[in-house]
């Protein structure tokens, strides 16, 4: 039973957790692209963003969250989620508005986005350093140890608390966006220009709001995402830049412009991730005395090492452009 | 000048195009609120590129466009639309993936008040779409598709109402309902002004008709006068 258990750390909940942080990224990019039809580089930087600003609101009020019993950085996370908003709509107005109103290729954007990454982590590394540092500043990593309710299992299920902040706020956050898109006059209107953005402007729909909007939420998204991460883990400027293609990775594999298509390609990635690399060897060792003499396990059975997890939405992203581009959910081919 | 006397619109001498070429050059066209008016001519003539200028998607580089009186050449549609127009273009004239009532709601997306109100109304003139409101608009037939089109620029309660090609594509019997429910909206007090190449039925129901070619007028007259004349029936109804 300890193997089960140790399924469920290294599995079920990892690939959870990786999946939630993918799946929210993956919205992001997913909006921006169906809206503006460019691949947003700077996403990645964006959600380091949101985790500096909590980082910085954090280190400034370290106490404020033990008042009401959250930790100090969850408590700074909506606040977090406004400035990466503003921000998003800033970097819109200087960088990728002047070029829109050029009318230049997507492309075109698309590298213009990546020159605001270069600009964003650059600065978020002037101001924060380049090492790790923990959001919890004055508060404690609460870690919960669950026993399973079994004879002889000893390895108990371990749950993080800001892994259990992570998946009530991406649910929350999902079904909030969920409602925005199908019951609110904007978020249709989004849905509109999404579909068809001459028949959107001919019906009255100012697409400069949608447009705004669309950013707004991608940077609220961002902020969750990379605070989360780095909630989990450790603040580092360069920690959200490396999921950059897992998550376009998930948005893809969802099919480009469809949100619900990148929850769904968050966690076929994350999971995906997970079991590559798990050790095999855990689950199959109890079966060992009823297996061929001549079969021996080897120690590490996983498909591939950890330091290679990278390859795995790389192989995803491929297999998926080659056998079905429009993504799992029909999204729009690039 | 009272503004009953003032035409519903009234373009003047209007040059325009896309990208610094004018393929229009210099039309003129007038019409009363009540009126239906129907642009006919050969391909290439100019006429959705006319209707398309009427509706501020296209650069009118000379003359002027009136709406009641005021100028609205080169104002963006969304303006167009809070000022009573209304616009289906020719193709891609749904949201897909909205559903029927999604993209009727669309339609009154400056007016959020009135959606119930319109609604209503829409769906009583066109029957059919009560049925499907909730199915994605991407899913219907073509003649059903032109209905919430037309229901979507119904929506904002336009006092002029701009059709491209209501009936291209579309088999006779809805080519017939098609025209039918111009002919009712427009009884409604909307006014109409559309491109149309089934030229003889849309003439028979025009009040007036507006015979372009190579971007200029080349006949104005009633939708009656039009059908009668022989040089007109000669060079542009195909005898």
């Amino acid at each position: 039973m300890n193997e089960l258990a140790f399924f469920i750390n290294n599995v079920v909940i990892a690939g959870s957790v990786s999946g939630s942080i993918y799946a929210i990224g993956a919205i992001g990019v997913t909006l921006i692209f169906s809206i503006m039809r460019f691949a947003h580089f700077a996403h990645a930087d964006m959600m380091t963003f949101g985790a500096f600003m909590v980082l910085l609101l954090t280190t400034l009020f370290p106490a404020a969250g033990a008042s009401i019993g959250v930790p100090t950085a969850v408590l700074m996370l909506p606040l977090a989620m406004l400035l990466t908003a503003a921000l998003a709509v800033g970097i819109d107005k200087t960088f990728y508005k002047p070029l829109r109103a050029h009318g230049v290729k997507p492309i075109v954007l698309v590298i213009g986005s990546l020159g605001v990454t270069l600009i964003l982590q650059g600065l978020i590394r002037l101001f924060s350093g380049t090492g790790g540092q923990s959001l919890y500043v004055d508060d404690r990593k609460e870690i919960f140890r669950l026993a399973l309710p079994f004879e002889g299992a000893r390895a108990p299920i371990v749950i993080t608390e800001p892994q259990i902040y992570l998946f009530v706020i991406t649910l929350l956050a999902v079904v909030a966006l969920h409602l925005f898109l199908n019951r609110s006059r904007l978020g249709k209107a989004m849905r509109a220009m999404s579909d068809n953005p001459e028949l959107a402007q001919a019906s009255g729909i100012n697409t400069n709001t949608i447009v705004a909007v669309t950013w707004m939420i991608a940077g609220a998204l961002a902020a969750i995402a990379g605070t989360l991460l780095s909630l989990d883990v450790t603040f580092k400027p360069d920690l959200s830049f490396f999921l950059l293609l897992p998550i376009f990775a998930a948005a893809i594999v969802g099919g480009v412009g469809h949100p619900y298509g990148a929850i769904a390609g968050g966690f076929v990635v994350g999971f995906a991730e997970t079991l590559a690399v798990f050790n095999w060897n855990v689950l199959l060792r109890p079966f060992s005395d009823s297996l061929p003499a001549w079969l021996e396990l080897p120690s590490n059975l996983a498909f591939v090492g950890t330091e290679y997890k990278i390859v795995v939405p790389f192989f995803i992203l491929v297999a998926i452009l080659v056998w079905r581009p429009t993504g799992l959910f029909k999204g729009k081919v690039i | 000048m009272s503004s009953t006397t003032r035409p519903l619109i009234d373009a003047r001498d209007v040059h325009g195009g896309y990208g610094g070429m004018n393929i229009l050059n210099g039309v003129n066209m007038t019409l009363e609120a009540d009126e239906v008016g129907v642009i006919v001519g050969p391909n290439g003539a100019g006429k959705s590129t006319m209707l398309k200028a009427v509706f501020g998607l296209l650069r009118v580089n000379q003359g002027e466009i009136l709406l009641n009186g005021q100028p609205i050449q080169n104002l963006p549609p969304n303006q167009l639309v809070q000022r009573g127009m209304g616009f289906v273009p020719q193709e891609k004239n749904v949201f897909p993936s909205l559903s029927v009532q999604e993209n009727l709601e669309m339609g009154a997306f400056l007016k959020p008040q009135n959606v119930k109100r319109m609604l209503a109304q829409v769906y009583e003139f066109f029957p059919p779409l009560y049925e499907k409101r909730r199915q994605p608009a991407g899913e219907l037939s073509g003649g059903q598709r032109q209905m919430v089109a037309m229901g979507r620029a119904l929506m904002a309660e336009p006092s002029l109402l701009l059709l491209d090609e209501p009936t291209a594509g579309l088999s006779p019997l809805y080519m017939n309902e098609i025209f039918d429910r111009v002919k009712q909206i427009n009884a409604a007090g909307v006014g109409i002004l559309m491109v149309e190449q089934n030229a003889k039925q849309a003439l028979a129901i025009a009040d007036k008709g507006f015979v372009l070619a190579a971007g200029q007028n080349r006949f104005n007259d009633t939708g009656a006068a039009l059908l009668a004349d022989p040089d007109v029936a000669k060079s542009f109804l195909g005898g």
